[in-house]
């Protein structure tokens, strides 16, 4: 049998003072996320912030500095360009919170037939968003998070005890701030798509911790005597070989969606990569070592 | 062969038959099939969303507080004409915000409630004194109004889309007074956009040549000049009246001038009187709208051109006027012609909305999603690269670190996803490009709970059990784990499915799918293939 991990004795508890300052920083960089995205200083997506986003496909490569003073020239100041894919698509979206009002699709249209004629081209997709649908979504993403994360801790808590629930919400908040907190300084589009994916890592981060769960409550059945510390390290040395494999082969499958997928899905896979190895990594330094919180109490544990 | 063994695999050998048949209708090689397959079988596999078909999404806000706005104008300009019909003396009537307020000679009071009790049952009176009333609609006319008005808009929308020929486009409801609107594989959307939202309110009214003003009106402003226009005027005019324009191309040119006309702002007749409206050519071969009217409108169009010879009567739809034709003889038979610069796709749009009737309020796209289908067509290519791609690295993966228990993984991925496919279409579920990033993600999350099982398998082989007992072990005991985390990722696709949209939604569909029939085939179907292998030989070791 192969095996990348052979009987290991990594001190997973000692030295978690180290990994919880690591995450503390992460979790501070989501939260900075999250106070930027409240206050419209964030990257959002037109799905949350209202506006327009048109992608058009020329028949010639076409310059971006030159669209950009054709869309001035139609009195379109503010829009973002970004050439996709290839450089003769392109995608020009624009934040206003009254796109769909001045029309802004036929404006570009009508900016890129006048300046740049004898160039063909064709409207690929065209997003158009009032802003009252983008304030509902941003509630309803909020929501949507607050439930799962109270779901999970139902749930946790029912299968083990309440302190895992408690240890295993917090990390799987960890994992999503922490992949929000990049996506905010990679300075990547805040949509409706990322929060699918960081909802979708919260679920596999915490499966990945139920599996060190489950091996730590089996050994707290059958080794009472031994102290909290060396169970809860020695279940996770135990299951470094399963949460490692199971991690790669999900991280196998996401890096193919990455470099193979297309544009559309481009950040949301980047996403999922993120997740998977934040979640595994949580799963070994973070979720664990947070049942030794109130040393106390977590003799209840052992007697459970 | 033991039984158990016989029975499970026959069940699994079902299932993916009965997959293959539902998911063949998304495959090429449907076509191929002969005809009288559809008829047995399932002939629709999945939908294909609006991502990946290209099409046409749009949320519509109805304005449910100017039909309410409108219908108090309606009352004014009728009750003022009801009150001079029957010369009861009245000193102004005027409309403020919603309140119709009427002053008068005290000894007319009484003529005036009368009619207001008996004609306008909706009106009722909120304030009054000895020459004076503020009438206002009653609270339960209002809510009607406002309640109706988004039903109605639905139907009215329905009825132009069924005529506009979109193959099963969706329209429905959305909460309080919100329509969506999704039309897949649609190739015009502009044009769809101006057949949606058009108002499309025909009306006829009279123009006032007579009125001394007119003389001072230019023959034809600038195409912008529209406001300035009217407020250079506001205050020379009557409120009987108001200005409309006519909008006139130079057919050389394609100079866009409007032609002022000063009609009198009650309608004679209007267009919910109409029964049909076709498209004709005319002399010159440029199309116009010829409508024709039910028997009461019909009437009605009679009594107005008898009384009204020699004047011109405005054809306005949406408060632009088309043309204005002077009566010159009495019009019975209730037909008349919408012509004015139509090309015949023009006159055709028209046809369908005045057929089907015109908004009871303005509507307003709050939300526009449209996506070309190359666009889809590339997604779905890229996707599927994708997908064989990650299917090949972590079937190698599972060889080289599992051998043959690892083959056997990849086998059970292979099955999860022929199942996932086949439950999909078997649901007509709606397939988008996250629901397609979803599948790909149940290939690498599949193997999970086989991971699971194998590195119990090797726990307990390596404590030194035999090699039928290590493998019925690690089944169990790795059960509980494979329960927990699939009833975890089953909580947040549920999550994503209630408050999702469209692609979202799909998502969560492929994903909880993916995840439920995981559970299945990690526990039915791999310990079969052990069980069998172990019926018919001892294994001595075990490949793993």
């Amino acid at each position: 049998m192969f095996q990348v991990f052979k009987k290991t004795d990594i001190d997973f508890i000692g030295k978690r003072y180290l990994f919880f300052t690591l995450s503390g920083l992460l979790m501070l960089l989501g939260v900075v996320a999250l106070v930027q995205i409240s206050r419209g200083k964030a990257n959002l997506g037109i799905d949350f912030a209202g506006g327009a986003a048109v992608q058009l496909k020329f028949s010639q490569p076409i310059q971006i500095d030159d669209a950009r003073k054709a869309l001035e020239q139609a009195g379109l100041r503010d829009a973002e360009l970004q050439t996709v894919i290839e450089e003769s698509r392109l995608l020009i979206r624009v934040k206003k919170e009254d796109a769909v009002e001045r029309n802004i699709r036929e404006r570009i249209q009508e900016a890129f037939a006048k300046g740049f004629p004898g160039n063909e081209f064709m409207i690929e997709s065209s997003t158009e968003i009032g802003p009252t649908i983008g304030r509902k979504l941003q509630k309803d993403a909020l929501l949507a998070v607050t439930i799962s994360m109270i779901g999970i801790i139902i749930y946790i808590a029912f299968r083990f005890e309440f302190r895992f629930g408690i240890a295993a919400a917090i990390a799987t908040f960890h994992d999503v701030l922490a992949v929000l907190g990049i996506f905010f300084v990679l300075n990547r589009e805040i949509t409706l798509l990322l929060i699918t994916a960081l909802l979708t890592l919260a679920g596999y981060s915490l499966s990945d911790t139920v599996v060190v769960f489950d091996r730590i409550r089996e050994n707290l059945r059958t080794r009472k005597k031994e102290p909290l510390e060396e169970t809860i390290n020695r279940s996770i040395n135990e299951v470094l070989s399963r949460t490692f494999i199971t991690g790669i082969t999900t991280f196998l499958a996401v890096a193919a969606l990455f470099f193979f997928g297309g544009d559309v899905i481009h950040d949301f896979s980047l996403a999922l990569i993120l997740g998977v190895i934040i979640g595994t990594y949580s799963s070994w330094f973070i979720a664990s070592p947070l049942l030794l919180v109130r040393r106390s109490e977590a003799r209840v544990l052992k007697r459970a | 062969m033991k039984k158990g063994i016989r029975g499970r695999l026959i069940l699994i050998l079902l299932t993916v038959v009965a997959s293959i048949v539902f998911a063949l209708p998304s495959t090429p090689v449907y076509s191929k099939l002969p005809s009288w397959w559809g008829r047995f079988f399932p002939s629709k596999g999945v939908t294909l969303g609006l991502d990946l078909q290209g099409g046409m999404h749009l949320v519509l806000e109805v304005e449910a507080e100017k039909a309410v706005d409108n219908a108090v104008e309606r009352n004014l300009l009728s009750l003022k004409e009801s009150l001079e019909e029957q010369k009861i003396n009245v000193q102004s009537i005027r409309k403020e915000g919603r309140e119709i307020l009427l002053t008068f000679p005290p000894e007319s009071k009484e003529a005036v409630t009368k009619i207001i009790d008996t004609e306008y049952p909706s009106l009722t009176t909120r304030q009054e004194g000895a020459g004076e009333k503020v009438l206002i609609f009653r609270e339960s006319e209002v809510k009607r109004i406002l309640d109706s008005s988004t039903s109605q808009a639905l139907e009215t929308i329905r009825n132009r889309v069924d005529q506009f020929g979109v193959s099963e486009p969706l329209i429905q409801k959305q909460g309080a007074n919100q329509i969506l609107v999704q039309l897949p594989g649609i190739k015009d959307p502009q044009r769809a956009i101006e057949l949606i939202g058009k108002t499309a309110l025909l009306e006829f009214k009279l123009v006032a040549d007579f009125n001394p003003v007119v003389g001072q009106f230019p023959a034809q402003i600038e195409a912008e000049q529209e406001q300035n226009f009217i407020n250079e005027y506001k205050d020379k005019i009557s409120p009987d009246d108001q200005i409309l324009f006519e909008r006139n191309v130079d057919k050389e040119s394609g100079r866009v001038t409007k032609h002022p006309y000063l009609v009198k702002k009650r309608a004679v007749l209007a267009g919910d009187l109409l029964t049909d409206a076709r498209v004709s050519i005319g002399q010159f071969n440029d199309p116009y709208v010829s409508i024709t009217f039910d028997a009461a409108g019909a009437r009605l169009f009679e009594k107005v051109s008898e009384e009204n010879r020699n004047k011109r009567l405005a054809i306005v739809l949406d408060d632009t006027i088309y043309s204005a034709p002077v009566i010159r003889e009495k019009i019975g038979g209730g037909r008349a012609q919408i012509s004015g610069s139509f090309t015949t796709e023009q006159a055709n749009d028209l046809a369908i909305v005045l057929r089907a009737g015109a908004l009871p309020a303005p509507v307003k796209i709050i939300q526009n999603v449209t996506v070309g289908p190359s666009l889809g067509s590339d997604s779905i290519a890229k996707s599927i690269r994708a997908g064989l791609a990650g299917t090949i690295l972590v079937v190698l993966f599972m060889v080289f670190y599992y051998r043959l228990s690892g083959l056997l993984a990849d086998l059970t991925m292979v099955l999860n996803i022929i199942l996932l496919v086949g439950a999909l279409a078997a649901l007509n579920a709606t397939l988008t490009l996250p629901g397609i990033a979803g599948i790909i993600l149940t290939i690498g999350m599949s193997v999970d709970s086989n991971v699971l099982i194998m590195e119990r398998i090797r726990d307990e082989l390596r404590a030194g059990k035999p090699v039928r007992l290590a493998i019925d072990a690690g089944y169990d005991k790795a059960f509980s784990s494979i329960f927990d985390s699939h009833v975890t990722t089953l909580i947040t696709a549920f999550v994503l499915f209630m408050f999702g949209t469209g692609p979202v939604k799909g998502f969560a569909v492929s994903l909880s799918l993916g995840v439920i029939i995981n559970l299945f085939t990690s526990l039915v179907g791999t310990k079969v293939v052990y069980d069998f292998i172990n019926s018919r030989k001892r294994l001595e070791r075990l490949s793993i």
